[in-house]
C-alpha cells in the first residue's frame, strides 16, 4: 500500500507495569486511512491494551506505534497527549459522560483540550458549539436534551453523546471499545448504523472493538484479534 | 491560559457536584482560619492592652531594684511593696519643673485579695490607659472625705459593691488570715469604668486615708494598749511618709532620659527611674509564653483541617477515575490532571478562608461591644493587618500543598489506568 498509513505498528511490545509476560506482541499491523475495522478477541486478551497504546495512552515497551504518519515514540509526554486529543476520539463500553457536565459541555470537551480540533469545528461549522449541535441533531438527540443532565439520559443516547464528542472537530481515527455492549440488540444496530454513517461522511477511520460477532457484518475490515497478538496465541 | 481556566471551571463544577461532602472540608477549614485569625487578633489585641496598661505615664519611679518589680508594684498592683521612697523624695521629684503631673502611689493593704491603692485625685485625671483613654467613672464620683473609697469595675462587679457600699480593709495581702482594720470602715463613693487593665482589680483611696488606718499600728500588727478611732484619726497628722511609686508626666517627652539620669543619681536616696514602655514589654515576654501555646494548638487545629480537606478530596478519586480517564482520553495529560485537582483544594481552600474571615469579622462586629463593655477587652473589626495577611498566605499555601497529595495520586492512577477502568 502506497501513502500514509492511520494506524501502523510494528514489533510492538507491551507488559504492563511489574508484569513478566507481555500482554501485546504484534509484529506488524497497518490501518488505512479512513479504514472501518472491526477487531474482535476473547476478554483479557489485550484488546483495551493495544487500543490504549494506539492512543499514546500507554507506552510500549518495544517497536513502534505510528498514527497518521507520527511516530508517538518520538512525542514527548505533552505531545503525545496533545496528539491524541488532537487526532483521535474515544468512545467506551459505558459512563462515557462526565457526570457534572450537560450534553453539550460533554460533546465540546475535546475543543478545550485540542486547538486543532476546536478550529475544525469552527470551520466546519462556524463555531464549536453550532458544530456540537450539528453532531447531536445528526445522532438524533433532540435539543431539548442539550442542556439537560446526563444521568438523565438513557444508555442508548449517553452513548450517542459519546460518539458526538468523540466526531466533534473531526478527528482522523474513532476508537470505539465496545461501545454497544450494554446497549440491547435494536439499539446496536441503530447505534452502529449511525457511527459508521457519520465516520464516513468525516473520513476518519474507524477502530471498533467487540465481543459480538453479529455485528461485524456492516465492517469491510474484520479482524481477529488472536490472530494479530501473538502474545495471546503463545 | 484558556485551558487553565477550563481546568478551573471543570474543577469548580466537579467540586459544585460533590458539594455535600465538600462544604464539610470548606466548615472546617472555615473554622481553622477562623479559630487561628482570631487567636492571633486576641493575642495581638492581649499584647497591646497589655502593653497599654498605662499610657501617658513618662517615668515610673521608684525605690533602686528591679525594674520589672517596680512595674508589678506600680501598674498591676501586684506584691507586698518592700521597697518604698520617702514622701520627701517623691515631693521633690514631683515639683520639679519639667514634670507636668504625678501619681504618688501606696501599696500595702487589701480587701477579699483585690489590691488597695493609695493615691491622689490626680489619679482619676491623669492616668490614662491605651491610646490616652482616661479613667471614668461608671457610678458616683472620686473620693472626697477621709474614708472615702472608688473601686475598679472587675472589683465592684464581683463583690457587689455600689456607691455607699461599706467594707473594712485588710493589713497586707496575700492568702491567709489578714487582719483587718475593722475600726475604720470605708464607703464607696465610685466604681470606675471597666478599662481591661488591673484598675478594674483594684481599690482606691487617698494617700491620707492610708496614713490614718496605719496610725496605730507598727510593723504588721497594731500597736497594743494604742488605740485611735476613726474620728480621732481626722485630728492627726496624715501627711504621707513614704510611697511605692510616683508616676510622672512631662511636659516634654524629650527631656524623660535627661530626667531618668538624675532619678538615678539622686543624692540621699537610691531611686530608680523606669521608661514604662521597655519594662512593660520585657515583662510580656516573660508572662507570654501562655500565648504561643495557644498559637501552637490553633495550628495544630488547622493542620487537621488540612489533612480533612486532602482526605476528602483522595476519598473522592476512586469514583472520579472515570471522569479523570475520559479527560485523558480527550487529551488532557497527567499534567492536566494534577491542575485540576490542585484548583479544586485551592478551590475549596479560598472558599473556606473567605468563610472563616467573614465568620471572624461577624462575630467581631456582634460581640465587640460586648466584650469591650463587660470585660474591657477590645477587639475591633479592621483589616488584616500585615502578620494576619501572612497567616491567612500561609494557611492558603498549605492548602494548595495538602491539596497536591491527592493532585499527585491522581496522576499516579491515571498513569497506571490507561483507559480501562472498570467502574
Ligand atoms: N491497568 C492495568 N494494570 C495492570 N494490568 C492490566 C490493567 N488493565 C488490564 N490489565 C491486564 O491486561 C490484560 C489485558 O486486558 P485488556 O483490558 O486489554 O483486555 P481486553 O481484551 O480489552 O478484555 P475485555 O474484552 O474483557 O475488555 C488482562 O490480563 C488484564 O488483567
Ligand atoms: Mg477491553
Amino acid at each position: 500500500m502506497v501513502g500514509r498509513a492511520a494506524v501502523r505498528l510494528s514489533r510492538l511490545v507491551f507488559a504492563w507495569p511489574g508484569q513478566e509476560r507481555a500482554v501485546i506482541r504484534i509484529s506488524s499491523f497497518s490501518l488505512a486511512p479512513g479504514e472501518q475495522v472491526f477487531l474482535s478477541g476473547p476478554s483479557g486478551s489485550g484488546k483495551s491494551t493495544l487500543l490504549a497504546l494506539i492512543g499514546g495512552i500507554l507506552r510500549p515497551r518495544s517497536g513502534s506505534v505510528t498514527v497518521n504518519g507520527v511516530c508517538l515514540h518520538s512525542l514527548g509526554g505533552w505531545a503525545r497527549d496533545a496528539f491524541r486529543g488532537d487526532e483521535i476520539g474515544f468512545i467506551f463500553q459505558q459512563f462515557n459522560l462526565i457526570p457534572y457536565l450537560s450534553i453539550l459541555e460533554n460533546v465540546l470537551i475535546p475543543c478545550h483540550f485540542s486547538r486543532k480540533r476546536r478550529l475544525r469545528a469552527k470551520e466546519a461549522a462556524g463555531s464549536p458549539l453550532r458544530a456540537a449541535h450539528r453532531l447531536l441533531e445528526r445522532l438524533d438527540l433532540a435539543p431539548d436534551l442539550w442542556n439537560r443532565q446526563v444521568t438523565r439520559l438513557s444508555v442508548g443516547q449517553q452513548q450517542r453523546v459519546a460518539a458526538a464528542r468523540a466526531l466533534m472537530g473531526g478527528p482522523s481515527l474513532l476508537i470505539a471499545d465496545e461501545p454497544t455492549s450494554s446497549l440491547d440488540a435494536d439499539r446496536r444496530e441503530g447505534f452502529l448504523r449511525l457511527l459508521l454513517r457519520e465516520c464516513r461522511e468525516a473520513g476518519a477511520g474507524l477502530l471498533f472493538v467487540s465481543h459480538d460477532r453479529s455485528l461485524a457484518e456492516a465492517f469491510p475490515v474484520r479482524l481477529e484479534f488472536t490472530e494479530i497478538n501473538e502474545a495471546a496465541t503463545g | 491560559m484558556r485551558r487553565f481556566f477550563y481546568l478551573l471551571r471543570l474543577s469548580g463544577q466537579s467540586a459544585w457536584n460533590r458539594r455535600g461532602t465538600l462544604a464539610l472540608v470548606v466548615f472546617s477549614v472555615a473554622l481553622s482560619t477562623a479559630l487561628l485569625l482570631g487567636i492571633e487578633r486576641v493575642r495581638g489585641q492581649a499584647r497591646e492592652s497589655f502593653r497599654q496598661s498605662v499610657s501617658g505615664t513618662d517615668l515610673v519611679v521608684g525605690a533602686r531594684g528591679s525594674p520589672l518589680q517596680l512595674m508589678l508594684y506600680a501598674i498591676f498592683h501586684l506584691g507586698g511593696a518592700t521597697s518604698e521612697i520617702s514622701w520627701d523624695s517623691a515631693r521633690r521629684i514631683a515639683e520639679r519643673s519639667e514634670v507636668a503631673w504625678s501619681i504618688p502611689l501606696a501599696l500595702g493593704d487589701s480587701h477579699q485579695g483585690y489590691p488597695v491603692v493609695a493615691t491622689t485625685p490626680a489619679f482619676f485625671q491623669r492616668y490614662s490607659y491605651r491610646r490616652g483613654e482616661s479613667l471614668r467613672f461608671a457610678q458616683g464620683e472620686p473620693f472626697r472625705d477621709l474614708y472615702d473609697l472608688v473601686v475598679g469595675a472587675e472589683a465592684a462587679k464581683n463583690l457587689g459593691y455600689r456607691p455607699g457600699s461599706v467594707l473594712t480593709l485588710a493589713h497586707g495581702s496575700g492568702a491567709g488570715k489578714l487582719a483587718e482594720h475593722t475600726d475604720k470602715p470605708f464607703a464607696v463613693t465610685g466604681v470606675l469604668r471597666p478599662t481591661g487593665t488591673p484598675v478594674d482589680r483594684s481599690l482606691y483611696i487617698s494617700l491620707e486615708a492610708m496614713e490614718a488606718i496605719h496610725l496605730d499600728w507598727q510593723g504588721g500588727a497594731p500597736v497594743p494598749g494604742f488605740q485611735v478611732r476613726a474620728d480621732q484619726a481626722r485630728k492627726f497628722n496624715l501627711e504621707p511618709k513614704r510611697v511605692t511609686a510616683l508616676l510622672l508626666g512631662l511636659k516634654n517627652r524629650g527631656r524623660v532620659f535627661a530626667l531618668q539620669r538624675q532619678v538615678n543619681d539622686y543624692p540621699g536616696e537610691a531611686l530608680m527611674g523606669v521608661m514604662p514602655g521597655v519594662a512593660m514589654d520585657q515583662l510580656w515576654t516573660m508572662i507570654g509564653a501562655g500565648e504561643r501555646v495557644l498559637l501552637l494548638v490553633s495550628l495544630l487545629v488547622t493542620v487537621t483541617g488540612l489533612m480533612g480537606l486532602a482526605a476528602a478530596i483522595l476519598a473522592g478519586l476512586g469514583e472520579r477515575r472515570r471522569e479523570l480517564a475520559i479527560l485523558r482520553s480527550a487529551g488532557a495529560g497527567p499534567l492536566d490532571i494534577v491542575l485540576l485537582l490542585a484548583c479544586e483544594g485551592l478551590l475549596l481552600m479560598s472558599c473556606g478562608i473567605l468563610a472563616g474571615t467573614a465568620a471572624l469579622a461577624l462575630l467581631i462586629a456582634g460581640l465587640g461591644p460586648v466584650l469591650a463593655d463587660r470585660y474591657g477587652i477590645a477587639l475591633y473589626l479592621s483589616p488584616p493587618v500585615a502578620r494576619e495577611w501572612a497567616i491567612l498566605g500561609g494557611i492558603l499555601l498549605a492548602g494548595f500543598l495538602a491539596g497536591l497529595i491527592p493532585a499527585f495520586r491522581a496522576y499516579r492512577l491515571s498513569l497506571a489506568d490507561g483507559l480501562t477502568v472498570s467502574t
